[in-house]
């Protein structure tokens, strides 16, 4: 197959170990002395391991180790990952041990979480790892038994031979197909034979989890340890000035505090390299709690920074250019006037069909709404933290990163040796969304580990990890659409922009669906860093069209369902323009699926429902959420989510993350927000910035997918961006009222509704 | 610093710690038992609940000074093999995704269930409402809870 190197090293596929255990051919089967083993009979740990490729290595007993390649946030691709390398290798799931792999990229391929990519991008290549060693198990076999291995049959670890009645589990050939040579073609199982992909398999770190074992690189603990804190600068805009060590030397357990600088002068960004505060102080000592206390104590002194700039490499291999960073103290209420400036400019042209200036001209009627979010924190529940051991000319790192490869170079260039020397281990992420493919942190412990000589784990504050930025930006669209005296759609406008970045997707849908269309984008430049949070740019920018279609499609007098299916008809018959970014038969089969199942025709009495449907990260996702007034307070009774993204590898846990965008949508819909004072974030800790908690999560959520056999595309955040417009149509319903600027909680209170 | 016996997990501990040292750093440095975890420093989202005699309690906010001979009960002394009731009901309901907030979501569901066995949704949402997740599992944390409460 033409995928075949794409991710497998044929080199490496000769293991040191599996070459030592020689071509030891077992023809006793214990499987002829036993009676096949019930279910909950697992296997030991075997004596010897057989590794056939840089994925899977086989023990003489039959068990099976797989590793999981990508770093895992939660997405649960530590599981999915290898049910897709197991499926194909046609082992038995209770038998398989599954180890995180550390970053390794002569081994594996993208170690890379973001982007909703892991299970789509890493299909192929784990299907073709798996197929590979099952087919060099089947080779060894063949051999052993001396038949052909086209007559052998594999099914849950046991290779059989009909003709001769032969039977061997994996196990008993794995030292001999170690030493096989790596077949140029093999066979991908058909999708519907799939047994294990398909079918809900429990997380396999949930014990773990359950019972507190050390999972997280917050838990990293060696012998010698340091413990570091930091200070970085209260505002964006800021830099230090001076401190004074004095002010904390007496301190209990602390033994050092020096400034860092996170890049070498002339360093060469790349797309990642994303650091708010590039020098800040380390406060390093004997346990967190009293580095924590000194940083109390620190007396420090800040002042204004200049105007600074940087190259940084373009994302995905795109040039670099040159990033400004402006001086000043910024606030939001600046922001919000210099955004409602832009509204009223022109922007900057990035689609045009037909000639929407003379629909508008033509109307009977204009409708026009702006839409406006402000900045979020991630606030993941595990505060930014790393483990680093620096020593002589090598490193080792350990701690939660989206994106090892992305900060390899960097923390080689900063530490003054080649990048080959820097080990990057992949500890659990308690939580990512976006925020850990920015992995400064690691740059950061690093550098003090170097400092010091010794190992060290920095841990930041709650308050250093919310005000140090990289959040959302703040965005704005304004949508237009002419009517005429029939209500007929003649001309549709978006004109969006943000801080510091647009959120315009031109080519998305109703682009494709409309004979008149203008598209604008404009951007404000800003010192506040920003960077990828679940669906970037689309999770402002699907609320505000979906929540713009509602009310145009109630302008004419439409079922919203049936509007937008009458928008994706026209898109799928006789497409406008080109390079429209969506498959209009693959969009309407969510909304056909979410009317169905939230049974959406047979309204019930007070119940408000608000529909909405996006297209992202390869997917399809249509939300319909049902809210209630009770006791005067507005209640999200149920969420129903259609789901089209292809073959679903762990259903259960599919659900789950489905469910979690959808609550991490109503919380941010309602609750999130950041704001600036001086440059200062005015929210540091959960006491201010409110997210959503267990009382505000919908009493029930459904999530169902489309069965369409097709390839499997993103789930992270597709399921994260319809929420906000689901929510915002079903309040409107309940109030009267539209939503047009988020949070919607101060709104709703506005109108003596609690929250 | 001053040296402290704690009754910890049902074995005495002994740490040299400052006064003031909250109980979740002297859990997480001192005695290596990194199960409670730090998410805000500010009693605000719960990731660090462990049990004081039974009642859920945010380490962070309890001076190591203020403990005594009181039982402290932290995740890893929930159950000697992971087979507490409501352990199992998280596994069952396959409730965590990131995992970095169920070790104080499971400890004040299991100190609910432990003082009130059959809570109704609203004394469920009173006593988890203490306890954020930010990958939004709370659905999955409330149907664990009454499998839970069925299994006790
Ligand atoms: S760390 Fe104690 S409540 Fe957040
Ligand atoms: S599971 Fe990630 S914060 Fe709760």
């Amino acid at each position: 197959m033409s995928n075949l190197n794409t991710n497998l090293d044929r080199r490496s596929f000769l293991k040191v170990s599996a070459l030592a255990g020689g071509g030891m051919m077992l023809s006793f089967s214990w499987l002829a002395g036993c009676k096949p083993s019930t279910k909950e009979e697992l296997l030991a740990m075997p004596k010897e391991w057989f590794e056939l490729n840089n994925y899977i290595k086989i023990g003489e007993n039959g068990a099976v180790t797989l590793y999981s390649p990508n770093p895992e946030f939660g997405s649960n691709v530590k599981t999915s990952m290898p049910m897709i390398l197991a499926e194909e290798l046609d082992t038995d799931w209770k038998n398989v041990f599954v180890e995180q792999a550390d970053f390794y990229p002569e081994r594996f391929d993208r170690q890379f979480t973001g982007g909703s990519q892991g299970i789509r991008q890493g299909w192929k290549p784990l299907r073709t790892a798996g197929a590979t060693a099952r087919a060099m198990l089947v080779a060894a076999a063949a051999q052993t038994w001396n038949v052909p291995a086209s007559e052998i049959t594999t099914s849950a670890g046991i290779l059989e031979h009909k003709g001769s009645g032969k039977k061997a589990h994996y196990g008993e050939v794995a030292s001999l197909a170690a030493t096989l040579e790596v077949p140029e073609e093999v066979q991908l199982k058909d999708v519907n034979t799939f047994t294990i992909i398909g079918n809900s398999k429990r997380n396999v770190d949930g014990q773990k989890i359950v019972t507190g074992k050390p999972l997280f690189g917050i838990d990293h603990k060696v012998e010698g340890m340091k413990y570091a804190a930091i200070v970085h600068p209260p505002a964006f805009g800021m830099k230090l000035k001076s401190f004074d060590k004095s002010s904390v030397s007496g301190m209990p357990g602390v033994l050092d505090v020096f400034p860092i600088n996170v890049f070498k002068e002339d360093y060469d960004r790349n797309f990642f390299d994303t650091t708010t505060f590039p020098e800040i102080l380390a406060i390093v000592g004997n346990s967190t709690w009293e580095v924590m206390q000194a940083k109390k104590s620190l007396a420090v002194e800040w002042e204004n920074a200049p105007e600074t700039s940087f190259s940084m490499a373009g994302f995905g291999g795109r040039p670099s250019t040159q990033v400004k960073v402006p001086a000043g103290l910024e606030n939001t209420v600046a922001h919000k006037a210099r955004m409602a400036e832009y509204i009223q400019k022109n922007g900057t042209v990035v689609r045009r069909d037909g000639n929407p200036e003379e629909g508008f001209k033509k109307a009977a009627k204009v409708i026009e709404r702006t839409y406006t979010v402000p900045f979020l924190a991630h606030n993941t529940m595990e505060p930014v933290n790393c483990f680093a051991d620096v020593k002589g000319d090598k490193a080792v790192i350990y701690g939660p990163t989206q994106a090892p490869d992305f900060i390899r170079n960097t923390i080689a260039s900063s530490l003054g040796m080649p990048k080959e020397n820097v080990q990057i281990n992949l500890a659990r992420m308690g939580g990512g969304f976006g925020i850990r493919a920015y992995s400064h942190h690691m740059v950061e412990a690093a550098l003090i580990s170097q400092k010091i000589q010794a190992p060290v784990k920095m841990v930041y504050s709650r308050e250093d990890d919310m005000t140090y930025g990289i959040y959302r930006p703040t965005y704005s669209a304004t949508y237009r659409a002419a009517l005429d005296e029939n209500n007929n759609l003649l001309a549709f406008h978006v004109k969006a922009g943000g801080i510091p970045e647009s959120p315009l997707h031109a080519n998305r849908f109703p682009a494709g669906a409309i004979d008149n269309y203008l598209a604008e984008s404009w951007d404000i430049p800003s010192n506040i860093t920003i960077g990828a949070f679940r669906a970037p740019r689309s999770n402002f920018i699907a609320g505000a069209e979906q929540s713009f279609l509602d009310e145009l499609a109630e302008a004419m007098g439409k079922d919203p369902i049936e509007f937008r299916l009458e928008l994706l008809k026209r898109a799928e018959t006789n497409p406008v323009g080109e390079n429209n970014d969506y498959v209009p038969k693959r969009y309407a089969s969510v909304l056909e699926l979410v009317r169905d199942k939230s049974n959406w025709n047979s309204p019930q009495a007070n119940v408000s429902r608000g529909v909405s449907a996006y297209f992202c990260h390869n997917s399809y996702v249509a939300e319909v959420v049902d809210t209630v007034i009770k006791d005067n307070q507005p209640v999200v009774e149920a969420v129903y989510a259609a789901v089209d993204c292809g073959i679903v590898v762990n259903p259960d846990a599919a659900r789950n993350m489905g469910e979690g965008a959808i609550v991490d949508g109503l919380g941010n819909a309602f609750f999130g927000e950041m704001a600036f004072e001086n440059g200062a974030p005015t929210k540091t800790n959960f006491d201010k910035y409110r997210m959503i908690r267990h009382k505000e999560a919908p009493k029930k959520i459904e999530v169902h997918f489309v069965d369409n056999g097709e390839d499997p595309t993103g789930l992270g955040e597709p399921l994260f961006p319809p929420v906000f417009a689901a929510l915002a149509n079903s309040l409107y319903k309940a109030t009267g009222k539209r939503y047009y600027e988020q949070p919607f909680a101060p709104q709703l209170e506005m109108q003596n509704l609690k929250m | 610093m001053a040296l402290y016996n704690l009754n910890i997990n049902g074995k005495t501990q002994q740490v040299d710690v400052d006064p003031n040292t909250p109980m979740l750093w002297v859990l997480r440095d001192h005695l290596d038992l990194v199960g409670t975890k730090f998410g805000c420093g500010i009693a605000q989202c719960g990731a660090c609940t462990i049990h004081m005699d039974g009642n859920a309690m945010r380490s962070c906010q309890l001076p190591v000074s203020s403990v005594g001979d009181s039982k402290i009960t932290t995740i890893e002394g929930l159950s000697e093999s992971g087979d507490h009731p409501v352990q199992q009901a998280w596994m069952e309901h396959d409730v965590p995704q990131c995992g970095y907030c169920q070790a104080g979501q499971i400890m004040s569901a299991a100190a609910l269930l432990a003082q009130n066995p059959n809570p109704s949704d609203t004394d469920i949402d009173n006593a988890m409402n203490g306890n954020l997740c930010r990958c939004g599992t709370y659905t999955r944390i409330k149907a664990a809870i009454k499998t839970a409460s069925q299994n006790l």
